[in-house]
Parts: C-alpha cells; structure tokens; sequence
C-alpha cells in the first residue's frame, strides 16, 4: 500500500470510529446530532427538526435542547480526544477503540449555561475548547452558533471528572 | 396578587405527597417529545418528571439518562415555575443556568424536578430546582436559574 493509500485508509478508520463514537449514545441519536472532523478538530451539528422547538410561537428551539447539545459537544470532544490519543499510539488498544470499543465516558461534575441569543428554526454548530486539563477534572468551554460564529446564541463553561486521568 | 416567596433559606427537600402521573407536555414540542410530564405548577412551585426511556441513555455501558435530559428537564421546571406565578407575563427566556451533578440517575427510574421561582425584579426572575427520584434530599442534580421576563407594557411601572 503506498503511503497515500495508506493515509486514505488512516482517515476512514478516524472517521467511522467517530461515527460509531456518536452512534454508541442514544441520546446524541435521539437529538440528531453528528460531528464534523477536521483532523482532531470536532465541529457538533444539530441539524434543525421540529421536536427541538420549545416556543411553537416565535419559534425557538427549546433551551433545553440546546444546553443538551452543549454538554452533548463538551462530552463527546472529552471522549473523542481519549480515543484519539489511544488511535495515534496504536497496537491492541487501537485496535479496541477501532472495533468500537471506547473508554468510559466522562462525567458531568457541573455546567453553567448562558443563553445570549434565542436559537432560531435553523442548523445550529458548537466547538469546545479544553480550557484545563487536570488528573481527574477537566475545564471545557463550549460555544454554539447558527449563521456567524462571532454571535453565539449559548455557552457553556464546566467541569468533567474523566475515568482514569485525562 | 401573589407574590414569589422571598426567602433565601434552603428549598423544602420534604418528598411530595402522591405525584400521580402528571399530563404529558404536549404544548412544548421538544418537553413533549422527552416525554416531560407536569403533575404541578403553581404560585411559582413546579413539579415536573422524565419517565426513563432507553432513546435517553448517555452511557450506552451502565444505561444512565443523559446529563442533557436532566439540562432539559431542569431548565423547563424552572421557566414553568417562573409562568406559574400570578403575575401576568409577556414572555420568559433563560439567561443562564447553573447545573451541580451529585450522582447518576438509576437505571429504569422516573427523573422528578421540583423548581420554585423565589425572587423576581422588574425584569429577571430568580429560581432553583432539585432532580431526584424519591425525595429531593437525595438529589441527582440541583440547579439555580436566572430568567428574563418581559411585561405586558402598561405593568411595566407598577410591577
């Protein structure tokens, strides 16, 4: 296999262990939301669907939605970052996490939400940034947009206990 | 008209009598489509509850509900306490919501949420709310909320 071939077949097995990452929490099915990948960058999309509305009159989407889908970004770029560490140094536990089998999630310690824009009937994208990264506890801000990034529509801030050190 | 209690002692963490099943939320479409029942709301006191259902799990090994339906469930009882007041509003959006996680719900039970709207000013309403299963001193999560209200115009100077 020649090296470009070789890349080819490295970033189908990063991407259908992302899926598979995703598809493995009911909840991030339930919501519809998926994950966009530029190499170890996540970019969480929650495509829009009536079920998300929580105002029928404006229409809004439900808060609850889309503080969901904060915590949803926060916890599955913690997870995904795990895996992705354990792929790059290969050998059997790669190949674990390459066959579907992940680590344990993190867990939620605390979150703060801030609601700044109301979310409209439309697409909506989130980005975390590791803010910390301790031996248990993690700092994460994620932050989610509609049309322009530069005006978010909720934030949120929180710390995450991960299993066995981050 | 009635006013939110204004007491900043801790919420009550006495179980409800009986909750009986509640009425499904049918009006909110995402309250609707969790499956948020409302067996309460009034005066600024909500009781809400999530039946377990497996499309809610977040851990796909120990089958524990996602902390987002929790987020969810929360953020509603709290803007239902805010509506429940008796005082009329034009409309109640959250502006931010704090969330402590104690413990991992368990497997197969119903999630309650008991919220209570204890402050309000002109323009922002202050609540807090517990989930838990059986009684609110064993809480799976507490949760403080701040809301912004908006007024019919010609209360906005009296309120």
């Amino acid at each position: 296999m020649s090296r470009i071939d070789a890349q080819a077949k490295l970033e189908a097995e990063r991407d259908a262990a992302l899926a598979a990452l995703t598809a493995v929490v009911p909840y991030n099915r339930f919501l519809g939301v998926r994950f966009d990948r530029l190499g170890d960058e996540l970019t969480a999309r929650l495509p829009f669907a009536e079920p998300l509305i929580g105002n029928p009159i404006l229409p809004a989407l439900h808060g609850g939605a889309t503080g969901a889908f904060l915590e949803i970004t926060a916890l599955m770029q913690l997870a995904w970052d795990r895996a992705w560490v354990i792929m790059e140094e290969g050998g059997e536990a790669a190949a674990k996490v390459l066959s579907g089998k992940f680590p344990p999630m993190p867990k939620t310690i605390d979150i703060t939400i801030d609601y700044l824009r109301s979310g409209r009937p439309r697409e909506t994208f989130a980005r975390a940034e590791l803010r910390k990264s301790g031996r248990r506890v993690v700092n994460l801000h994620v932050s989610a947009w509609q049309d322009a990034r530069d005006r978010p529509i909720a934030m949120l801030r929180g710390n995450f206990l991960v299993p066995d050190g981050g | 008209m009635s006013e939110p209690r204004n007491d900043l002692t801790a919420m009550t963490t006495k179980a409800p009598e009986d909750p009986g099943p509640g009425e499904l939320m049918s009006a909110l479409p995402h309250s609707r489509e969790i499956g948020m029942r409302l067996h309460k709301s009034a005066d600024g006191d909500t009781l809400m509850s999530v039946p377990y259902d497996e499309k809610l799990i977040g851990d796909p090994v120990s089958g524990v509900v996602h902390g987002g339906v929790i987020t969810a469930l929360l953020d509603t009882a709290c803007g239902s306490a805010v509506m429940s007041i008796r005082q009329k509003l034009v409309s109640v959006a959250t502006l931010d919501l704090r969330i402590d996680y104690m413990r991992p719900a368990t497997v197969g039970e119903t999630i309650y949420a008991q919220a209570e709207c204890y402050r309000m000013t002109r323009s922002i309403a202050f609540t807090r709310a517990v989930a838990y299963h059986d009684t609110p001193s064993d809480p799976i999560a507490s949760a403080a909320g701040a809301f912004i209200i908006e007024r019919p115009k010609d209360q906005e100077t009296t309120a």
